[in-house]
């Protein structure tokens, strides 16, 4: 359960910018989580409340974004949708399909008052 | 909240070090803009999730770097040989190079203890109820354990394929320690782990006649998620398996 150790680097960091941007508390967070990082949406779900509890962010609504997981085929030179990083190329078959997007995991913007 | 560097983290480890290490802060700066109404904002934070642990890895980095410190980030399912490797490799490099090492384990000193037995300098971490180490630990350690300039500084992590691939703690390589009694299909069922790593070593490779592990397979599984790892294949208990691996240690 690693998420839980995610959500708590974002509570740090809610944390940090209620005191930068002087706000009370967070009605809404967007996290942007790529299809080919290796954390679980449903898992994140599920541990936020928990994590949040008595903090800024308490009753705050979790956005998740997905990305989607792009690569470059070293092969056929073209641009592949990935689900999974094993995929091969859907254009030529090859494997070693180089990532480009779909793997971060960031905090994308908060709603606050 | 870390009472040694303010930082705070809630840091899992039982140690303290023995002098304060410094931390940069993340000078991530965000917008914020009017939004809605009932006085709501929106603020643009555009901050990776990850964004606090890899900074101090990038801390750590430049350490060992200052150093000459070779750092190694050990990584395997639980009972994969990792220790088993590690008191190997000591007791092979024994007055050639010096070896620190990290234990992390969510209980127990076992490990750390097993590495004392051999005379190089341990120190255990224990993560509690978390699945890895992060860079954060990782900094204490090594002002803690005192790791000298010039040596190997091998970390195990904690036995999991999943959760530790994500936490750079400032190490040269992730070496991932996979055991032919786990099946030679692991790197695709765990794939950000053999992604991350550099080196694969297939371990307990005197055990194959038992198995029906296919090590041509688990190669050609491991370069699909990752082309350019390098692979080794040895048996941690058999002195004479070691050669390759020790060669791969002395060319870095």
């Amino acid at each position: 359960m690693h998420e839980i150790s995610l959500l708590e680097s974002v509570l740090e960091s809610l944390e940090a910018q209620a005191k930068q941007q002087g706000f009370q508390q967070v009605k809404q967070v967007v996290l942007e989580i790529g299809a080919l990082s290796c954390v679980e949406a449903d898992a994140l779900r599920f541990g936020f409340s928990a994590v949040m509890k008595n903090s800024v962010a308490e009753h705050a609504e979790l956005v998740i974004v997905k990305i989607a997981g792009q690569g470059l085929c070293p092969t056929c030179q073209q641009t592949v949708l990935l689900e999974t990083r094993h995929d091969p190329c859907h254009h030529c078959g090859s494997f070693g399909v180089k990532v480009l997007q779909g793997q971060s995991m960031r905090i994308k913007e908060l709603i606050v008052i | 909240m870390c009472g040694i560097c303010g930082c705070g983290s809630s840091s899992k480890s039982k140690f303290s070090p023995l002098k304060p290490h410094h931390h940069s802060h993340d000078d991530a700066h965000s917008h914020s803009h009017a939004h809605e109404t009932h006085g709501e904002r929106l603020i643009r934070v555009e901050q990776d999730i990850l964004a606090k642990n890899d900074s101090y890895a990038d801390e750590n980095r430049a350490y060992f770097q200052q150093h000459g410190i070779f750092a190694l980030n050990f990584v395997s399912s639980p009972g994969a040989g990792k220790t088993t490797l590690l008191v190997a490799t000591i007791n092979a490099l024994k007055n050639t190079r010096p070896i620190f090492v990290i234990e992390g384990d969510q209980q127990t000193d076992l490990d750390a203890d097993r590495i004392r037995a051999t005379g190089a300098a341990a120190l255990q971490i224990n993560t509690g109820k978390a699945c890895h180490l992060d860079a954060h630990d990782i900094g204490h350690a090594v002002q803690t354990l005192q790791v000298a300039d010039n040596s190997v500084l091998a970390i195990e992590n904690v036995g999991n394929l999943v959760c530790p691939s994500s936490f750079d703690l400032g190490e040269a390589h992730k070496v991932v320690v996979l055991s032919v009694t786990e099946g030679d299909d692991k790197p695709l069922k765990y794939p950000d782990m053999f992604h991350a790593a550099d080196l694969m070593i297939i371990n307990k490779i005197d055990l194959l006649p038992y198995t029906n592990f296919d090590v041509a397979r688990c190669i050609e599984f491991a370069k699909r998620i990752n082309p350019d790892i390098e692979v080794l294949q040895l048996s941690a208990t058999q002195e004479q398996s070691l050669g390759a691996w020790l060669e791969w240690l002395n060319q870095h």
